[in-house]
This record gives C-alpha cells, structure tokens and sequence, in this order.
C-alpha cells in the first residue's frame, strides 16, 4: 500500500509545484514507484513543470468520472520510469471532481505506487480540501514571511480536521517545507527566521530550500530542479528532503549566502 | 553561470518561449471545441470492439503535440483467437 503525501500552503506562488516535482522526481530516482497528481483543475501547470505539457491525452477528470481508464491518463515520465504524472483538467467547472470519484482514483493509484503526490491548488476552498482528503502525510509549503506562515497555519488546522486520517481519529504526519529562503536577507535580519516558523507552526522541519534561479532555469525547459542541475544548491536541498520523507534522519543545514563568481561580478549578475 | 552562457542567445528563456507557443496555440484552438484526440479514441475503440473482445485497460493511449503535426499513438493488445462471433443476421 502505497503512501499519499499530499504538497499544500493555503497561500499561492510559495512553491507546491516545483517542490512536488522535485520531490516526486528525487524519491522515484531512490526506485520507489512515484505518481504525480495535479489537483489545481482549470489552471493546470504541473505537467508545464514536468516537460509533459504535449503529452496529455486524458486528466484526473476523466479518470474520477469514469471516462478515462486510469492506465491510460498516467503519463510516464521520459527520463525516470519509475515516476508518472496524472494531469489536471482545463475545465472550468469547478464541480467537476466529487470525493467519491477522487476517492476511487487515490485508492486505485495506492495499489500500484509507493508515492502518491498530490500538488495542491492555493486557497482553503474545495479544491485545496479535496487535495488533502486522503493524504496520510502533508507537506506543507511556507514561505518565511508573514502571510505565508499565516496561511500555513490554517492549512494545518484543516489537515487536522478534515481530512479522512483526522476523522478516524488518527494523526496526520506534518512537516514545514521552508522554501525560497534568501539567505542575504535572513543575514540582514529582513526574513522572519526558521527558528520562528518552526515555533509557530510547531511542526517539524522537512528541509529548507534557498531562491535560486536554478528552479526558474530548470521550469523554463520543463524539468526538476533536481534533474535538470543536480549539483544545484536549491536541488541538493529537495534530495535531502526526499530523503528524510523516507525516513532517514539527515541534519537540516541553514542555506549560506552564495558567493558570486568573478564574471558574474564583474557583469554586475545574480549568482546562479 | 558558466563562461559559455554567455556566448548563448539566452538559454533556458527561449526554450520557454517555444515551449509556450506551442501550447497555447493548441488551447486557445481547443478552448471550446470537444477533444479530437478524446473523439477519435471513442470511434476507434467502438470499431474494435465490433470485431473483438478488447479489455480497455490493455489500450495505451500516446500523444506527442508538435509544431506542425502531432502524434496519436494507440496501442491495442488484441487477443489471438480470432473474430468475435458475430450473430447470424435473421
Ligand atoms: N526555490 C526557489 N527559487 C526561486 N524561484 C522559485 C523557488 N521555488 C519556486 N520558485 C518560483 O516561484 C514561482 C511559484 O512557484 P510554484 O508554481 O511552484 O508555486 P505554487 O505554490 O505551486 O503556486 P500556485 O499556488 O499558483 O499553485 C515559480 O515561478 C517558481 O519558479
Ligand atoms: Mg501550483
């Protein structure tokens, strides 16, 4: 029986996607079989994220209303093959997924797959919930500001209330995702410190992922960070955190600031 | 950023660019009319089954969208034993 992790925030932009696919992409090159969901329908990006945007055929609509079989809607992903995507819909029916029919397609792809992911859509409303209903882990996404960790905290408390595990009675298993940290600004002062999210939200880290324009790079030509740079900073951080989803108990460094090459300097450029 | 970078056009940039192109030039087109892809899976598989017992989960369906022309590949594992009995017209 396979796992669902279920990659939310409450809040948008903070990094569900790209920390899905990386995710997804550094557990499924450990050999665990890894199934992507996109649940944010009518503004589908994950399979943009991916490199799979001309090859969707069928979505998790299709699938949920039984117009698609499951088999033929997973997109097997062209450089791990161990690792597939479940698209979302383009519909602009809101309504257009029930809980019996996310149900049906969370309990079929548990058969089959270690890891099933679902990437979230931002928000608290019927969408967010439905992403979260059968997840037996949560991700949750923050990014070190004020709004963000407030929604966080909402976040948590809707896992803890409304979702299947929670409604048995049974826990949740939680974990902070801290990403786009700036590592100059938390120097400065100017970033509400790890330390401090931590205590809020009083949930354990899962890892902490600098800004770095890796993850626009490796978006722009539709890959994972973690493929697409693998020696990459914000890369070697979602492998680590991979790698403690599967249970290994890795010590959480605190980014440093990057020093600029001589070029980069010298043409006035951002660090890679 | 590695020296060679910069004798590129722009890297990652342009293939995000072409990248894009090519999809919203196939969604805007899609937006309101019923999937092709979806039409002609549904007629094809209705004729198959016509002639044969074909279980839907052994139907692998592949798209590849291009430029100018796009790919459907589907993939139908047909069982050996011949055509469905078909009922003797009255
Ligand atoms: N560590 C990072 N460094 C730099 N940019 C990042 C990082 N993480 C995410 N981004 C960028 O932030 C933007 C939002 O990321 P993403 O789409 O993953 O967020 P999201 O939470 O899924 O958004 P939504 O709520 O709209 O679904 C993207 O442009 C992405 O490339
Ligand atoms: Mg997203």
């Amino acid at each position: 029986m396979g796992k669902v992790i279920v990659v939310t925030s409450g809040k948008g932009g903070v990094g569900k996607t790209t920390s899905t696919a990386s995710l997804g992409a550094a557990l499924a090159q450990t050999g665990k079989n890894v199934v992507l969901i996109d649940f944010d329908v009518g503004l589908r990006n994950l399979d943009l994220v991916m490199g799979a945007e001309r090859r969707v055929v069928f979505d998790l609509v299709n699938v949920a209303q039984e117009n698609a079989k499951l088999s033929q809607a997973l997109i097997r992903d062209k450089r791990i093959n161990s690792l597939f995507l479940l698209p979302a819909s383009q519909t602009r029916d809101k309504d257009a997924l029930t809980e019996e029919g996310v149900g049906r397609v969370i309990a079929a792809l548990r058969e089959k797959f270690d890891y099933v992911i679902c990437d979230s859509p931002a928000g608290i409303e019927r969408g967010a919930q439905l992403a979260m209903r059968f997840a037996d882990e949560a991700v949750i996404v923050t990014n070190p500001e004020v709004s963000s960790v407030r929604d966080s905290d909402r976040i948590i408390g809707l896992l803890d209330a409304k979702t299947v595990k929670a409604e048995k009675g049974e826990t949740i298993n939680k974990h902070i995702l801290v990403t786009r940290y700036d590592a100059a600004r938390a120097a400065r002062g100017e970033m509400l410190s790890i330390e401090d999210v931590l205590e809020i939200l009083s949930t354990p880290l899962l890892g902490i992922i600098p800004e770095n324009q890796g993850v626009l790079r490796a978006s722009n030509v539709g890959s994972p960070v973690t493929l697409h740079e693998p020696t990459n900073v914000a890369a070697k951080a979602y492998v680590e955190a991979a790698r403690r989803l599967l249970g290994e108990k890795l010590p959480v460094a605190l980014p440093t600031v990057e020093k600029k090459g001589f070029l980069d300097r010298i043409l006035g450029r951002k660090a890679a | 950023m590695k020296l060679l970078e910069l004798f590129k056009r722009r890297g990652s940039a342009d293939e995000a660019r072409e990248r894009l192109q090519l999809l919203l030039a196939y969604e805007r087109k899609n937006r309101d009319q019923p999937d092709l892809v979806a039409a002609l899976r549904e007629e094809i598989m209705a004729v198959i089954a016509k002639h044969v017992a074909v279980d839907e989960d052994k139907v692998k369906i592949a798209m590849d969208r291009g430029e100018r022309v796009s790919t459907l590949e589907i993939d139908i594992e047909v069982p050996n034993g011949g055509l469905k009995k078909e009922k003797k017209a009255a």
